[in-house]
């Protein structure tokens, strides 16, 4: 083989390579960001438990009405300021209005990760007294999803 | 008739005098900060800071893990900025007092505006009880429920 064809080669190569990852880069950006996170705590769940089959509609609901009793008095459950229907604004104990938590109602709500983390952060521990696990946040979200 | 004129001009000139001291009473400067905006906003009226003295705001602002019952904590970098600037816009930070130092004893440190001596006083004869039960109002600290333009600084339309 000829050292020319030899490097022709490469750079064949290296652009097959370099075209890949920009349609890999491509595809992630297509995917929207409440799967990237639901994605995140899926893979933060199977971290801990192997044989995790998914998060559920039916436990983020039971979560969401529940009254655990172990957090801060004045908030009791996270329908204190969300009301008991997701698709339902809330307000908070100040008088503001909240906007409905079921994304087909809010449309913009869950695509930011920062922001799902903090209100998560500061809401679990209003509510329950500690901080709420991946499983818990995951059926969370897919409960509001499916509102 | 050269007197009358002096007379009206006068007496205009005292109305538009009273006038504009009246309508200017109750102006607060509104909140410009845009993370201010945001963080405080997120859950209630965007209290305009010359309504508590420093060390009220210094209070709250360490404590937002118990904020008024409920778990308000922020990144340290938010605390920072926001209590900075609370500070330097509070009732005690200008060459003299605001309005809501009146009446405040030297060791209180109030942690609700509607606790202040003087947020009591314009409130307690003016507005009756049933208006504090209205579901509408909620809370005392609901003030646009009343005053409209409260997130302007304007309270004026009481």
């Amino acid at each position: 083989m000829k050292p020319h064809a030899n490097s022709f080669t490469l750079s064949t190569l290296a652009v097959i390579i370099f075209t890949s990852w920009i349609l890999a880069g491509a595809n992630v950006a297509f995917a929207s960001p409440r799967q990237n996170i639901l994605a995140d705590y899926a893979a933060r769940v199977k971290i801990q438990t192997p044989g995790f089959e998914g998060f559920s509609t039916d436990r983020g609901k039971k979560l969401f009405l529940s009254k655990p009793g172990t957090g801060k008095p004045d908030i009791p459950s996270c329908t204190t300021c969300h009301s008991n229907n997701p698709a339902n604004p809330g307000q908070t104990r100040a008088g503001k209005a909240i906007e409905p938590m079921a994304v087909s109602r809010s449309p913009a709500r869950y695509t930011d990760f920062k922001k799902v983390e903090k209100w998560f952060r500061r809401n679990c521990k209003s509510v329950t007294g500690r901080i709420c696990t991946s499983l818990e946040k995951g059926d969370f979200l897919t409960f509001m999803i499916n509102q | 008739m050269p007197k009358t004129p002096i007379k009206y001009l006068v007496a205009i000139f005292a109305i538009f005098l009273t006038g504009t001291t009246v309508q200017a009473d109750e102006r607060y400067d509104p909140v410009r900060n845009q993370v201010v905006i945001d963080e405080c906003g997120a859950c209630h009226m965007v209290f305009q800071p010359q309504m508590l003295p420093k060390k009220s705001w210094v209070k709250i602002m360490n404590d937002l893990s118990d904020h008024f019952g409920e778990d308000a904590s922020l990144d340290a970098s938010s605390v920072k900025l926001i209590t900075k600037y609370l500070q330097e816009n509070s009732a005690d930070s200008g060459w003299r007092d605001g309005k809501f130092m009146r009446g405040l004893s030297k060791n209180s440190t109030p942690l609700r505006i509607t606790k202040t001596p003087y947020w009591v006083r314009e409130h307690n004869e003016e507005v009756p009880q049933r208006a504090w039960s209205d579901p509408k109002v909620k809370s005392r600290a609901n003030c646009p429920a009343c005053h409209r333009r409260a997130n302007s600084g304007d309270y004026d339309d009481d």
